[in-house]
């Protein structure tokens, strides 16, 4: 999204043709009629190359493999347990898809129990959406106490940045361990995590506006000021 | 045809919709998506849930989403209070809103999961099944579920011998009158809601669907128009930040 900073931002809605070429290939979120390609979704237009994306603007979490989630563990089977992950399919940690070594015999309970909550990797889904997550990622862990967030799902891009720039901007102000999951779930934990949320739901409202980086830095000093003599000394 | 000097108690040409015809998006606040349509006195708000896990689970379909619609007068919708409560109109309405829907609705993205579509009809003067089918597709759009096109929906009719756009109750008592609800897809074409009793003729069927097509493009331009302002808001409200 960051690469369209410079153009006016357009947006487009179901049924609207997005580009009327044959030069292109229909990405995600379009579909091609003749030599159109129409939108299905209220978004925002993005080509990567040849290909055109709609880039959603709201919408609940699909999952796809390969992107991290946060989940809460919600029920508990014989050799797995089924993770809420915030979207109309529930996902199965299998009992041997985790980093511990988990006995045979043993009451899965003792590793993961009810209200739990992981960071997961989507590791399969299947065409009717049945979901797999995986927590034998180097990145998945368990997530100890901290606050959880929801935002909505298509704007977290947004709220990760070009390379992580925004989240790490809100990381470093205020001093805060985040963890994002692409469902819209997000962790905080530290000194300053009602700040940091303030900021993140800032980013999730303005997602389509130019230059909010400097925004967001903007209004965490102007918070951090507030409340935090020694922070603003550390400005000036 | 014939002259189409036709005076009508509103005082719009018989090819008018009714004034003010007005689509807002993004009315109910916890719903996935909603949208509000007031075309003279009628006012429907649609509300979109979903797509969520269907409850009851046997219920579930695992090739595509089931399309749930609930159409529904408020019981100070009508002069004399209607009686609350589901009856045969409000289910059959349901229904045809609901197959309607299906048609520009991408259901196979979304497997095993169920979409509501809740039907509120604040105030009822004559078409509140198209009002409430303009509204539900808006609503669809503003939640983000993928559609092929946006929907719009618009009844023609006879009254006192003329054929006219968009009836008033009013109009629809006249002694010969005939309503017909229209709905249909406007880049493809494709019919797909057409409602009619009563006697006409097959001049006057084409005259009326020739007639309502031309409405639901204008009304297609109001839903565009309704989306565009709602999420246009995202982008301008930045510019005041500032």
């Amino acid at each position: 999204m960051e690469e369209n900073d410079n153009k006016e931002v357009e947006i487009v809605y179901p049924g609207s043709v997005v580009i009327d070429s044959l030069d292109v290939i229909p990405g995600q979120n379009v579909y091609r009629v003749g030599s159109k390609i129409i939108s299905k979704r209220v978004g925002v237009v993005v080509k990567k190359g040849s290909i055109i994306n709609v880039v959603p603007l709201n919408g609940v979490y699909i999952p796809k493999v390969g992107d991290f989630v946060i989940g809460e563990v919600v029920d508990i089977g014989v050799s797995f347990w089924v993770i809420d992950i915030n979207s109309p399919y529930d996902a199965y940690l299998g009992m041997f898809d985790v980093k511990d070594y988990v006995e045979k015999e043993s009451d899965l309970a003792d590793y993961y129990d009810v209200g739990d909550l992981v960071f997961a990797k989507v590791s399969k889904v299947t065409r009717t959406k049945f979901v797999n997550v995986s927590l034998k990622d180097p990145q998945a862990k368990k997530l100890g106490k901290g606050m959880v967030i929801n935002v909505t799902p298509s704007r977290v891009p947004r709220i990760i940045g070009k390379g992580g720039s925004m989240i790490k901007l809100i990381k470093d102000k205020t001093n805060t361990r985040i963890y994002v999951g692409q469902n819209g779930v997000i962790w905080i934990s530290g000194e300053n995590t009602e700040i940091a949320a303030e900021a993140i739901f800032y980013v999730e409202e303005h997602s389509v506006m130019k230059g909010l980086t400097e925004k967001v830095a903007e209004l965490l000093d102007k918070r951090l000021g507030d409340g935090d003599g020694s922070k603003e000394s550390e400005k000036e | 045809m014939v002259a189409k000097k036709v005076k009508r108690s509103d005082g719009r040409t018989y090819d008018e919709l009714r004034k003010p015809y007005i689509i807002k998006a993004g009315v109910v606040k916890r719903a996935q998506g909603s949208a509000m349509v007031q075309s003279g006195k009628t006012i429907v708000i649609a509300a979109v849930y979903g797509p969520k896990k269907v409850i009851p689970k046997h219920l579930e379909d695992r090739d595509k989403a089931i399309l749930r619609c609930r159409y529904n007068m408020i019981t100070f919708s009508v002069k004399d209070r209607k009686k609350p409560g589901p009856d045969k109109r409000s289910v059959e309405i349901s229904k045809v809103i609901a197959n309607a829907l299906s048609r520009v609705v991408l259901l196979e993205e979304y497997p095993r999961t169920l979409i509501d579509v809740d039907l509120e009809v604040i105030q009822a003067d004559a078409g509140t099944r198209v009002a409430a089918l303009t509204a539900a597709s808006v609503a669809l759009a503003d939640a983000g579920i993928a559609m092929k096109d946006l929907m719009p929906a618009v009844a023609a009719g006879r009254a006192n011998g003329h054929i006219l756009l968009d009836l008033t109750k009013e109009e629809e008592d006249a002694e010969d009158a005939v309503d017909m609800p229209f709905a249909y897809i406007p880049s493809t074409g494709e019919i797909t809601l057409l409602q009619m009793d009563g006697i006409v003729s097959k001049e006057e069927i084409k005259e009326m669907i020739a007639l309502a097509k031309k409405g639901a493009e204008e009304i297609y331009r109001l839903q565009v128009e309704a989306l565009k302002e709602r999420y246009a808001a995202l982008a301008r409200l930045s510019e005041v930040v500032k």
